[in-house]
């Protein structure tokens, strides 16, 4: 059969391939897109252009992701154009885009081309509940869809809309509607644009004012707004400062030491360790610290760990510090009781000065917290008598509201922050003291056959966090853990195999991937 | 008080002739309505028809100026039977609701309606909730309008066009005494477009003439023989009238060249992206001068046999689109062929997805598959198509699979049903998982994570009925979720009278957050407002015990998450017989805050002692842990990365959007979490006394910090 389709000619109907500017705007429900694609909608209006809009509410409209989509053109003769109600794939003018995993969305869903998109995204990030709840981190790698965006867009406009709307006192749809007009894809006056937000009747001078900064953004191309780049602490390790003179000579004592003792590669995070350490406790505990550590490093020292530049030595100087600052009752009553947190709080809030501020803690101390502060034999005791601790339970154990800046209460705080000096004898001091030693002594043990294995084991530590339940909770699955990790020590791959054992901890509260991972490594070991 | 105010869009309602209306489809409808004399309104709300009820709820002076009666209906059933009232006397009225789930609520009364047919003219508006973003099961409301016999409007997505066929429609019901179905879908509710209006017309009839001037006709009620003549009467009578109308008034539209190989049949609602899909081929322009002829259906049921066989007749073949399934237009056509033998091939889901929205990508492929089978010539000069498939295989793209998290709906900032099922987590902790009936309303975002309760949902009002075979002495007792929506709707009777009649001895927990807050916040007879126009403020707990539930509490503050707990547990342990039922009461927040919070801003700046509420996180005290979010999810409680390297996982934080509910604070109490939430209480305009405590208090506290701070060791060395 012959084929003829190709050599056939059609002759145009019309002006075929003018198709409708289309818009498409990706958002999360709330975040003002509708209001965005009223003016939009207004501003093809008031050019006498056909417009139409369309979106779905319904329960997307609850945090969920939700798509406008407006197309518009001029009209025909007197003729409307004929316009669809949803976006096409590889046929979208500009996507807009209120958050930056959903400008990935909306790649994913074809919506952006690199033939003819505009991308204009807000690169900030709203996080969504399965990023939240995640037990360790789980939030998505921004970097895939800068990657993405790179591939898709034709041209991207890309910067925290959301930052800029909060500093001009206004909502991100201002700031979006602004990068649109510096944008230039449409064929309309920067005058025309300020008259559709001029004409809306709420916050028009601040939505002014966020539309012109967004603007200006984007035609200048100026860099954002210069904030200092977050301190790292090998920047620090660099500067060998001369440190002020305000100094304990005790603590100068340390520092030195901890740069003489420790390879270049770890100092950054021993000194944010000792750091951590000294504030939890004190000087003396600093330098405990440092003996445990100077030891960490001997065994790294002769596991050959320089040619891996002493990974060990700067997993334990984190570790470590983590392991000895645990979190107990006279940590938290410190914390809460320091100027610098009230501080922190008002900031946050930008009190200004006829506001009057006060703040209540919830807490719920149980005897376990109580027992933890005794010294180590009178807890022990107490642990011996159920009765007796039962009975003290019952008047400990409930929830208290705990007003922070009212006299009594600060000053039961201060009391129980000021219990450091009787921490290191006490009965909980005891029970993380033998339980870190433990572990170390199964990570030194195994630096020295299996070099990342005794990394892996040290990292371990990230599992224990939270109070009460949660920390009997990640305890046990410390425990779990190294256990597994005890049953496959000796194979080749057992680093491997911790790591996965680490992560599936860190990926469910209750430990279901865990317990899956330890059945699995049972089969074999 | 609905979520939103439509006081502005009430205006449009009064255009007259001249004006041009620009504003949302449903708003269009509703102007439509009173241009076309309606005597009275009704109905249920649900997306996509909310606004729809909201904005005759904010329009009384409009429909009173006009003597058009409205009503918020209990639920579809009841706003189907208020039609009856066109069955004796002259009088135009419409009612709306979400289909298909309304209509299947309704269609007892719209059978027997349909049944004795009409005098006024009748129309039920249906948002056809099908394709994406809908939030029901995917089934179209044609089959109700086949098996009743009622006339089914599917306009193009046009203003105008919609316009048209609402008035027309009124005039279709009267003619052929048969109620009219029109259906619009998501999009075409809550597209934006223009139409040149008409004054309002006040209905010619009013309910007071019927009320006063009563009439009764056996033969129009639903009992034999009677019922055997409305048969015949539908098929005799009533069909030739629908049709004849249809024809005369060219309701169908025929669009392109007379003379063709091929041709497409449609459903109105599909013909935009039908254009779209004809464009992208080169066959028709922007403005819908298309090359292939069109037989534009705005009436789907029923089907003007000799329209379909004008069109097809001399053609080689016909594409019929048709949205979903059974392809019952599809048959139809085939049988008119068939009938006049009429050799025009037929294809449609041959070339169409049989389910699912037809978008233009999915028409240009399927019109793109009919015309190379049946007239490629016309494909001759096919522009490039717009096409990301192969875009979307770029390994960046890929990638970007893994990367991009889900974002299921969740419960608002602040939701009083948040620390409910935060409290049914906890008593899941201490006596295991059970069985969760779920329901339709926010609450039903429970299914999904955090909290992940809920094992099956079976329709509004229906949570606590759907428990009903688990009725046996077991171990453990099942548990009901619905609103008070639902309750009103239905779940009164048909969960809790149900209930007590067969002596369940489940749990029941009615979730009362003062509105039907799922569909934009309407008032219920339960809501605590007082409503001018509605009577309000009656108790559930009492509509409870007087249907003879005797196990009843009331938790008055569903933040009290420890109290909602333990009446949890005790529902569940108890030893009494019967249903045990809880309403958790609190007002949903987004009407609070809409509510209040203009107020308290007010007061603020009159000067008026105001104390605000925030929470807020110790972010050297969080661990990193995030068992708060799972139990909670609240979007104002987040992450965020600290920047110290000694820390691996970000930290809780709670950004400005929080409204201090408290439930942060009491579910890290109750369920014994951490210490690291605070609430901030910030005292606006304080008082003198204010002023002096906190400034003893600080001034002591100030001593205390500064002196602890001079023994702490200056770290800066270390910073």
């Amino acid at each position: 059969m012959r084929d003829e389709t190709v050599r056939l000619a059609l002759p145009a109907a019309g002006d075929a391939t003018e198709r409708p500017v289309s818009i498409a705007i990706v958002a999360m429900g709330g975040q003002g897109g509708g209001v965005l694609t009223d003016w939009i909608v207004q501003l093809a209006e008031n050019h006498g252009w056909v417009a139409q809009s369309t979106s779905v509410p319904g329960v997307a409209q609850r945090t969920g992701a939700t798509i406008y989509y407006i197309e518009a053109m001029p009209p025909l003769d007197g003729r409307k154009p004929i316009l669809s109600l949803m976006p096409t794939p590889g046929d979208v003018d500009v996507v807009m885009a209120a958050e930056f995993m959903e400008a990935g969305r909306s790649i994913l869903r074809g919506l952006v081309t690199p033939d003819r998109t505009t991308l204009i995204a807000s690169n900030h990030r709203s996080f969504a509940i399965g990023e939240k709840i995640a037990p360790g981190n789980g939030i998505a790698d921004k970097g895939a869809v800068t990657g993405a965006i790179g591939v898709a867009a034709k041209t991207e406009i890309i910067f925290d809309m959301n930052a800029l709307a909060i500093a001009n006192g206004s909502v991100i749809s201002a700031a979006m509607f602004g990068a649109l007009a510096g944008a230039g894809v449409l064929p309309f006056s920067r005058e025309s644009y300020l008259d559709v937000v001029r004409a809306g009747e709420k916050g028009a001078k601040a939505s002014l004012r966020t539309f012109e900064a967004a603007l200006d953004r984007v035609q200048s191309k100026s860099p954002e707004p210069a904030t200092p780049p977050p301190p790292k602490a090998t920047d620090k390790a660099a500067d060998n400062a001369p440190a002020p003179a305000a100094v304990d000579p005790r603590l100068a004592g340390l520092v030195a030491r901890l740069t003489r003792e420790l390879p270049e590669s770890a100092l950054a995070m021993a000194r944010a360790g000792l750091k951590k350490v000294v504030d939890f406790q004190d000087i003396a505990y600093g330098a405990e610290y440092l003996d445990i550590l100077g030891k960490l490093h001997a065994a790294d020292r002769s596991s050959s760990g320089a040619a891996g530049n002493f990974a060990f030595t700067q997993a334990a100087a984190k570790y470590l510090a983590n392991a000895m600052t645990y979190d107990d009752v006279i940590r938290v009553a410190d914390l809460k009781t320091r100027s610098a947190r009230r501080t922190r709080i008002e900031g946050e809030l930008e009190l200004s000065q006829d506001q009057v501020l006060q703040t209540t803690e919830f807490m719920h101390p149980r005897m376990e917290e109580v027992m933890g502060m005794l010294p180590a034999g009178l807890g022990r005791w107490l642990g011996g008598k159920p009765r007796l601790l039962g009975w003290l339970d019952r008047r400990v154990n409930k929830g208290r509201r705990v007003r922070t800046y009212s006299l009594p209460w600060f000053l039961a705080l201060y009391v129980v922050g000021g219990l450091r000096g009787m921490r290191r004898r006490s009965l909980r001091h005891a029970i993380e003291t033998a339980h870190r030693d433990e572990w170390l002594r199964a990570a030194t043990q195994a630096v020295g056959t299996n070099y990342q294995l005794g990394i892996e084991i040290l990292q371990c530590h990230r599992l224990i966090k939270g109070y009460s339940d949660t920390h009997s909770r990640g305890l046990s699955k410390f425990d779990r853990t190294l256990a597994a990790i005890k049953l496959i020590e000796r194979r080749e791959d057992a680093a491997d195999w911790a790591r996965r054992l680490r992560e599936a901890a860190l990926k469910d509260s209750a430990g279901k991937e865990l317990d899956g991972v330890i059945q699995t490594i049972k089969t074999f070991a | 008080m609905a979520e939103r105010s439509f006081a502005r869009e009430v205006e449009d309602l009064r255009l007259g002739d001249g004006d041009t209306f620009r504003g949302e489809g449903i708003l269009a409808i509703t102007k439509a309505l009173l241009q076309s004399g309606v005597a009275y309104v009704g109905g249920y709300q649900g997306s996509p028809i909310s606004h729809l009820m909201d904005v005759l709820a904010d329009a009384k002076d409009v429909l009173d100026d006009l003597g058009v009666v409205f009503q918020s209906s209990a639920n579809e059933a009841a706003a189907a039977a208020m039609l009856s009232a066109s069955v004796m006397y002259p009088l135009r009225g419409a009612v709306a609701w979400k289909s298909t789930v309304g209509t299947n609520v309704a269609s007892d009364a719209l059978a027997n309606l349909a049944s004795g047919g009409v005098t006024g003219g009748t129309m039920i508006i249906v948002g056809e909730d099908y394709g994406e973003g809908s939030s029901i099961m995917q089934e179209r409301t044609h089959a109700f309008a086949m098996k009743s016999q009622m006339w089914l409007l599917d306009p193009r997505p046009d203003h105008e066009c919609i316009v048209k066929l609402i008035e027309k429609g009124f005039e279709l019901s009267e003619v052929s005494n048969t109620p009219v179905m029109l259906e619009v879908r998501v999009r075409a509710c809550h597209m934006h477009g223009s139409f040149a209006c008409k004054d309002n017309v006040k209905p010619a009839h009013t309910i007071k003439d019927a009320l006063n001037n009563p009439r009764r006709d056996v033969g129009r009620i639903v009992l034999p023989p009677a019922a055997y003549e409305h048969e015949q009467e539908k098929i005799r009578t009533r069909m030739p009238a629908a049709i004849s109308f249809i024809r005369d008034n060219k309701l169908n539209e025929w669009m392109g060249p007379k003379q063709a190989k091929v041709g497409i049949i449609m459903q109105g609602g599909m013909y935009n992206n039908v254009i779209r899909a004809l464009q992208y081929l080169g066959l028709s322009d922007a403005y819908g001068n298309t090359q292939v002829p069109l037989y534009v259906m705005n009436v789907t049921y029923p089907v003007i046999d000799t329209e379909v066989a004008e069109f097809c007749v001399g053609k080689d073949a016909i594409l019929m689109v048709e949205e979903g399934q059974p392809e019952y237009l599809e048959q139809a056509i085939n049988t008119v062929l068939r009938r006049k033998d009429i050799n025009a091939r037929v294809h449609g889901k041959d070339v169409l997805p049989m389910g699912g929205d037809y978008t233009a990508q999915v028409l240009l492929d399927g019109v793109r598959e009919f015309l190379e089978k049946t007239d490629p010539r016309l494909l001759g000069n096919r522009p490039p198509a717009p096409d990301a498939r192969p875009l979307l295989g770029h390994p960046a793209i890929e990638k970007l699979k893994q990367v991009v998290p889900a974002r299921p709906p969740g419960l608002c900032t602040g939701c009083p049903e948040r620390p409910i099922f935060a409290a049914m987590k906890l008593v899941e902790e201490e006596l295991g998982q059970h069985h969760v009936s779920a329901d339709i309303g926010c609450h039903l975002f429970s299914i999904l994570p955090p909290f992940n309760i809920g094992a099956t949902t079976m329709g509004f009002g229906l949570g606590p009925a759907s428990t009903s075979a688990f009725n046996v002495k077991a171990d453990k007792r099942s548990i009901a979720v619905m609103g008070d929506g639902g309750f009103w709707h239905n779940g009164l009777t048909s969960g809790i009278g149900n209930a007590v009649f067969n002596k369940h001895d489940g749990v029941f927990v009615i979730v009362d957050n003062y509105y039907t807050s799922a569909t934009g916040g309407q008032d219920i007879l339960s809501s605590r407002a007082i409503n001018k126009r509605r009577n309000t403020n009656n108790s559930i707990v009492q509509a409870v015990k007087g249907i003879g539930g005797q196990w009843v509490r009331q938790i008055d503050r569903t933040y009290d998450v420890g109290k909602m707990r333990d009446t949890l547990k005790e529902a569940l342990t108890t030893k009494e017989e019967g249903p045990k039922v809880i309403v958790a009461s609190s007002e949903c927040m987004l009407n609070k805050q809409r509510r209040v919070k203009p107020q308290m801003n007010k007061a603020i700046k009159d000067g008026v002692r105001i104390v605000k509420e925030r929470f807020g996180v110790d972010e050297d005290v969080c661990t990193g842990d995030h068992a708060c979010i799972r139990l909670s999810g609240c979007p104002s409680l987040s992450v965020k990365q600290l920047d110290d390297p000694l820390r691996d996982d970000p930290v809780a934080a709670i950004d400005n959007s929080c409204v201090g509910c408290g439930n942060c604070g009491e579910v890290a109490e109750a369920a014994v979490l951490c210490p690291s939430f605070y609430r901030a209480d910030v005292i606006h305009n304080p008082t003198g006394w204010d002023k002096f405590k906190s400034k003893v208090a600080m001034a002591v506290i100030g001593w205390l910090q500064r002196r602890r701070d001079r023994r702490r060791p200056a770290l800066e060395a270390l910073a």
